[in-house]
């Protein structure tokens, strides 16, 4: 059985990958959101069409999201010094896993609004309406559902990720599980660790298509 | 109310292929108050025509005006303002699914900036103009094809347009619908005093509701004028593909072969084709003419139909009776403003055989 004192241990550190996941998850939704949805209106025969500043955007996201995780911890270790004032931590991890969460939000919100039927555009613009509002009122409301479920996966790389900081000292779930599951060979406190991040995968995935089946319209019952 | 000069639209080459001209040299004059139909085939440049009218589409080359107001003259600013007064149907709706049916009613005016209160004064009434008012809170997967249209013309509708534009709507529609629907535009075409412009590529609804038309092929209007007119003299093949499965111009071979030119052949009867595009032509002239001249109409061929409450239509009879009879209800025909054509005369031996 766990002491006392691993459970203390285990609740810190579920709090510590909440609270990491938490924050980035936002300031990447707050970052990526406006981003993804600025890539889907200015590609080629879009709303906002900008070729050019959509191929630079797009070639910083895909350079962003093809860097391994662990590779960008490192990388910008002195940009995390930077904005955190050091790069340990749970607050010093935050800083990777929103560099890493904006362009995987980018990428999925782009996607959840490209899938938003052109007709409604078109609709839209018939109306008189302005590419500000056809985003807000139109693309967004629209793309809700795919944007709930880009989110929740995005939701739950982020956890995923949040437990591979704990191998350069991030703190959370993956920080406990290296240290005292693997380094002090207590296998229970690695499965303990397993199992809390199963269940948080399994809330997040549940909250998320909850959330998703509200927001859609699309298939109700005639 | 509209009118396009000289319009054309060139699409730019793109991907090795040339650049396609979807429309050239085109020019419509719309009045205020009607109901002008536009068919063609698909391809043939109807829904760019129609996307001109509210610059959807930018023209290459001429001008769009509507309400007097050169819309090619336009900033991006003025050319919104002067949508709100062009309303749209599109034929797969367009509706936003995630906003009820009063939501997406009210949609065009949230974007003029409208308060809400007076949105609600203006889609409560829209909604019971297009019957449904018990539907309000509903969303569009909710409803039928039919409603959902009825959701689209009450959006069209809701910035008081002085034009309507509708993009094939009823074609996603089951007949007994597209009838419905149909016959609300003309009510609101009506009551409204809304000009009305629509494309199809069905004959059946140009003849239903539209006051004047025009033939599209290959990117040009190649036959234009009110819709009677059109169908009774349709000049082009084209025109005349649309028109005929509706009036049955031409005799069936079977027939054509029991007919002969020659008048002179003992006992040939002629046989006349009656063209019914006059007011009077509801007159039961068939009776008529065997009771007042006393000779026998047999009716080889025909179909009559209503065109805007017209009947129109054609029937093919053979005349048997004295010489001075037939030329007397030949003249009683003409007299009835009907079109009157003497096709030639039956074969004997074939004679009643047609019967």
């Amino acid at each position: 059985m766990l002491s006392p004192d691993i459970i203390a241990l285990l609740v810190k550190a579920t709090l510590d990958t909440l609270h990491m996941v938490a924050v980035s998850g936002a300031l990447g939704t707050l970052i990526g959101l406006p981003l993804g949805v600025l890539l889907a209106v200015t590609g080629r025969g879009e709303l906002l069409e900008s070729v050019i500043f959509n191929r630079i955007v797009g070639a910083v996201v895909n350079i962003a999201r093809s860097t391994p995780f662990i590779i960008l911890v490192v990388a910008i270790i002195p940009f995390t010094r930077l904005v955190a004032g050091t790069s340990i931590g749970t607050a010093a991890a935050i800083v990777p896993l929103t560099v890493a969460a904006i362009p995987f939000i980018a990428r999925v919100v782009e996607g959840a609004v490209r899938e938003v039927d052109r007709g409604l555009i078109e609709a839209a613009q018939a109306m008189g309406a302005t590419p500000l509002q056809i985003i807000v009122k139109v693309l967004l409301p629209e793309a809700r559902p795919a944007i709930a479920l880009g989110l929740t996966l995005a939701a739950v790389s982020l956890i995923g990720y949040s437990a591979m900081v704990g191998a350069v000292g991030g703190g959370g779930l993956g920080d406990l599980g290296i240290r005292y599951g693997y380094q002090r060979f207590l296998p229970e406190v690695m499965l303990a660790v397993v199992v809390v991040l199963v269940v948080l995968v399994q809330i997040v995935q549940s909250a998320g298509d909850w959330l998703a089946r509200r927001f859609n319209k699309r298939h109700l019952k005639v | 109310m509209i009118t396009l000069e000289h319009v054309e639209k060139t699409y730019p080459a793109r991907g090795g292929g040339g650049a396609v001209t979807a429309l050239s040299d085109t020019s419509l004059h719309i009045a205020p108050g009607e109901i002008f139909g536009i068919i063609g085939r698909s391809g043939a440049g109807k829904s760019t025509l129609l996307r001109t009218i509210n610059l959807l589409e930018t023209p290459t080359r001429g001008t769009v005006r509507v309400d007097g107001v050169d819309l090619t003259s336009l900033s991006a600013a003025q050319l919104r303002h002067a949508r709100h007064s062009i309303g749209m149907i599109f034929q797969h709706f367009n509706l936003l699914s995630a906003r009820t049916v009063y939501g997406n009613v009210a949609l065009p005016l949230e974007l003029a900036g409208v308060p809400k209160a007076e949105i609600r004064k203006t889609v409560e009434p829209l909604l019971d103009l297009v019957g449904l008012a018990d539907k309000s809170g509903r969303y569009p997967a909710e409803l039928s094809g039919g409603q959902k249209q009825r959701v689209g013309i009450a959006r069209a509708l809701a910035s008081k347009p002085k034009v309507l534009l509708s993009d094939e709507a009823t074609s996603a529609l089951d007949p007994e619908t597209t009838t419905q629907i149909l016959h609300l535009l003309a009510d609101i075409n009506r009551r409204l005093g809304l000009t009305i412009v629509l494309i199809t590529h069905e004959i059946a609804v140009i003849k239903e509701i539209c006051h004047r038309v025009a033939v599209l092929d290959g990117g040009r209007v190649i036959e234009s004028g009110p819709v009677f007119d059109i169908f009774a003299h349709p000049q082009s093949p084209v025109t005349r593909s649309f028109v005929d499965p509706v009036i049955n111009r031409d005799l069936p071979d079977t027939l054509r072969a029991r007919l002969t030119g020659s008048s002179a052949e003992a006992g040939g009867n002629p046989v006349i084709r009656i063209t019914f595009t006059g007011d009077r032509a509801t007159d039961p002239v068939v009776s008529v003419l065997s009771r007042r001249f006393n000779i026998d109409a047999n009716i080889w061929h025909g179909q009559v139909d209503e065109i805007q409450g017209a009947p129109f239509g054609t029937l093919v009879v053979e005349l048997e009776g004295a010489a001075d009879a037939i030329g007397g209800a030949v003249a009683f025909l003409k007299e009835c403003n009907l079109g009157v054509e003497v096709l030639g005369h039956a074969v004997p031996g074939h004679h009643r055989v047609a019967g």
